[in-house]
């Protein structure tokens, strides 16, 4: 694919489920944000900006990328996953998002969401994880609040078969 | 308190649908952009901006050229102190930059992509100074300030003796040591920002937290606003630990932008931005000289300390500092503590309060001191240090320390068994065949204990205020800010269990002067301590009305009335109730409003204190080290949520 930088583009993306269109913006904008300042889709956060926070964290075809290292445009044709597509608005929570709520996975939630987006995908794969996989899989999202033991608590949690109260 | 709680502040944060600063936007907003130093010294001798005026999209740069003479520099909010006022840091440098990052101008354009293109166009011309990195060469080179005599910006001796004074005793033995500690910083994972909004003569900011009507008063009188004129609000926050919320040049750069051009600006700080930029803390290096006898008793404690603050004095004055130096004795009896105390500027990034500020650094230097003492007697360390605590009967126990304005008694405790179950906890005694072990496999096992004495619930007041409507909805006004630890799930507890309710009847308000007059603040393990001190006889006075109120209506005696989510009902008879709706119009038949505000004040800080435990293993070969178990063992008093305690402590740890 071949872009001109000085030309404006238009294009759409596929997130959630959902068609977005991006009317009329230079190409160089990242995908950060286009989700977050032109798409309204707040909840993917940007920590660093450069890669290494992980809170920026989307699945692009069910694997995680760095929004904030991804031009927006290249995003184009890829099934994008953002946190916003984890439980509907008016619904219930993902069994994922209730265990970290149970398990206190987060203090301020600012890399929540990109610790829901890893594991999200990391489960897809190994859906019985041993506690150090979860460490693991994790070992490139920061969190600055709980010191991990929770967030690990909370996927190993999320596995787990806790009866038909729970989601 | 006990039983596990969800936390009411997770569910929005989990579906990523609660606004934090950055992802807030009005109509016709502008992004602004800050062009900082690239030299940790130099004198600015042109700063040409006219370039950058010409980037499209830019409305406007400013330097300090351009800032209105009510601006001055950044007041101190905590520990000031006249000597430190020639090394306040003005918004936007004047003639001379004094560190990496110190803002010199600052773009505002229709997107942050347009304001960073424009970075380029603001032309500096510096003069590169000599740049001072530490403090023994601080104390030889020119100073940083024309009006100060020497980077030593402060100076303050502490000396107590606890006994009588005699000859020096010669058998005593002496050693010195001494220590080093690195500069740290905080590091949230959301970085700072800020979204000012004028409309109609006000001037709203969002992105506040942790001091916001301390902030208002700074903000408004930079603006020659009225602070009726000046509103902060707090949106979600992503972490603070100390230096978020203090008020930093930006905080004034962004709403007096925004005024200036009458449009709502936006002003997202960026990682690099952050290290530079926001508070560091911590970096400090002691001499210690210390006496002690052939037992393990410890004597005399003198410590020089001397304080890399950085470039300028911010908010924080000499808190971090003093801190040191009031709580370095910890929970042991010295006959002796003499204790000076050096704050020496240099060109690195000014310096503010971070997670136990002060206590981190002596508790290291204290504890290291201890395991000394016993390392030269061939004792076990925790043998000196039980020889050496202060036992239960001999507190309240003051060293004549001072911090913080307030001398510092350690108030109650019992340190003796804090350390001995620290011991089983960690599994002392069996210690030495996993030593044995780890030997075998090559590997060199390791086992260390610190003990500390930490403050919480500085004054000198909060206030919160509570009111319910005809629908029994109850709510809340706090001057409390919420940066990730679960204050709000605290506040809901104590008032829930207070009335009797349930929590999903009980809203929130915190985080906007608009709607709470005055508060202290979020910091220095206030929070729960004061607000939710205030909240619960806030509460408790409430409830007390509707008691007095429905008590007539129930033929019963006050104190048998409970609360429901449905009204008030005598205890045990559930079938007669009173609806808050006939309660609200019995209150204004009685003229006994069901709105009420209490505060609560302190006087003393009150001193928690424990004891930590690692055991790790080292690899030889490699270096590699290990950490095999860590425990914490932690006198917090009256917990008002165990979990909620659990995650600051374990947090802290990591």
């Amino acid at each position: 694919m071949e872009i001109d930088l000085k030309e404006r583009v238009s294009y759409t993306l596929q997130i959630n489920d959902r068609t977005y269109a991006v009317e009329d913006v230079e190409p160089r904008l990242l995908l950060a944000d286009v989700l977050r300042d032109f798409l309204g889709l707040t909840g993917t956060h940007l920590g660093c900006e450069h890669g290494a926070c992980g809170a920026c964290t989307v699945l692009a075809d069910g694997r995680p990328i760095r929004s904030c290292l991804t031009l927006g445009v290249g995003a184009k044709g890829l099934a994008l996953q953002t946190v916003e597509g984890l439980a509907p608005n008016d619904g219930p929570l993902s069994r994922l998002q209730d265990a970290f709520w149970e398990e206190h996975g987060l203090q301020c939630g600012f890399c929540t969401s990109g610790m829901l987006m890893t594991a999200t995908f990391f489960l897809r794969e190994h859906p019985k994880p041993s506690r150090k996989e979860i460490r693991e899989a994790l070992s490139g999202n920061l969190c600055r609040c709980t010191g991990y033991q929770n967030i690990v608590n909370a996927i190993e949690r999320s596995t787990q078969d806790l009866g038909e109260n729970y989601p | 308190m006990n039983g596990r709680q969800r936390r009411i502040e997770d569910p929005a944060l989990l579906r990523g649908n609660i606004p934090f600063v950055a992802d807030l936007h009005f109509a016709g907003m502008l992004e602004a952009v800050v062009v900082r130093s690239i030299y940790a010294h130099a004198m600015l001798d042109v700063v040409n901006v006219q370039p950058a005026l010409e980037s499209p999209g830019v409305k406007t740069v400013v330097t300090a050229m351009d800032l209105p003479s009510a601006c001055g520099p950044i007041p101190m909010r905590l520990s000031p102190s006249s000597e430190l006022e020639a090394a306040l840091q003005y918004p936007l440098a004047r003639d001379r930059v004094r560190f990496v990052g110190e803002p010199i101008a600052v773009i505002v354009a229709g997107s942050r992509y347009e304001a960073e293109d424009a970075r380029p166009g603001v032309e500096v011309r510096y003069r590169p100074l000599t740049a001072t990195t530490n403090v023994r060469q601080a104390m030889k080179n020119p100073v940083l300030f024309d009006t100060l005599d020497s980077n030593q910006v402060y100076q303050h001796r502490q000396y107590h003796r606890l006994v009588e004074s005699k000859e020096p005793d010669p058998t005593l033995r002496q050693l010195h040591l001494s220590f080093s500690i690195q500069r740290h910083t905080a590091m949230p994972l959301e970085t700072r920002g800020l979204v000012a909004v004028p409309e109609d003569g006000r001037i709203t900011v969002y992105g506040a937290t942790k001091v916001l009507h301390f902030n208002r008063r700074v903000l408004a009188g930079f603006l020659g606003l009225d602070v009726t004129a000046v509103r902060l609000v707090e949106v979600a926050v992503g972490g603070g630990f100390g230096v978020r919320g203090e008020f930093y040049p930006e905080d004034y750069l962004i709403p007096w932008l925004a005024l200036r051009l009458q449009r709502p600006v936006r002003w997202i700080e960026d990682r690099l931005e952050h290290l530079q930029a926001a508070n560091h803390s911590r970096q400090q290096e002691h001499e210690v000289d210390v006496s002690y006898d052939d037992t393990g008793r410890i004597y005399h404690l003198h410590d020089e300390i001397i304080v890399d603050t950085g470039a300028y004095i911010r908010t924080h004055g000499v808190t971090v500092p003093e801190l040191t130096q009031g709580m370095l004795p910890g929970p042991y009896r010295w006959q002796e503590v003499d204790t000076q105390l050096r704050v020496v500027l240099t060109n690195k990034t000014p310096t503010g309060t971070y997670r136990g500020p002060g206590r981190f650094e002596g508790t290291f230097v204290r504890e290291r001191v201890m395991d000394a003492i016993a390392s030269t007697l061939h004792l076990d360390p925790l043998t000196v240090r039980q020889k050496n605590l202060l036992t239960v009967d001999a507190l309240p126990f003051s060293h004549g320390m001072q911090a913080l304005g307030e001398e510092i008694v350690w108030d109650s405790g019992d340190y003796p068994l804090a350390l001995a179950q620290a011991a089983h906890l960690m599994a002392k005694e069996e210690f030495p065949r996993r030593k044995a072990a780890a030997s075998a496999r090559g590997r060199r096992r390791g086992l260390g204990f610190a003990m500390f004495v930490e403050k919480s619930g500085l004054g000198p007041w909060e206030d919160c205020r509570v009111a319910v409507d005809a629908d029994g909805r109850f709510t809340c006004w706090t001057g409390l800010s919420t940066l990730g630890q679960g204050t709000m799930t605290a506040l809901t507890r104590i008032l829930a269990e207070t009335w009797g309710v349930s929590a999903s009847q009980i809203r929130i308000v915190h985080g906007d002067t608009d709607q709470v007059p005055e508060s202290h603040g979020t910091f220095a393990s206030r929070a729960t301590v004061m607000g939710g001190s205030a909240a619960f006889y806030s509460a408790r006075t409430l409830k007390s009305r509707l008691q007095a109120l429905a008590a007539p209506l129930l033929e019963a005696h006050p104190e048998d009335v409970i609360l429901t989510d449905r009204g008030a009902e005598v205890t045990g008879v559930p079938t007669v109730a009173v609806s808050y709706k006939d309660l609200v119009e019995e209150s204004v038949r009685q003229a006994l409003p069901l709105d009420v505000t209490e505060r609560f004040s302190a006087s003393a800080m009150t001193y928690p204190y424990g004891v930590h435990g690692c055991e790790l293993e080292v690899c030889p070969n490699t270096g590699m080290i290990q950490i095999v178990r860590y425990g914490v063992v932690y006198d917090v008093g009256r917990a008002v949520d165990r979990d909620l305690v659990k995650d600051q402590i374990v947090g802290g740890v990591a």
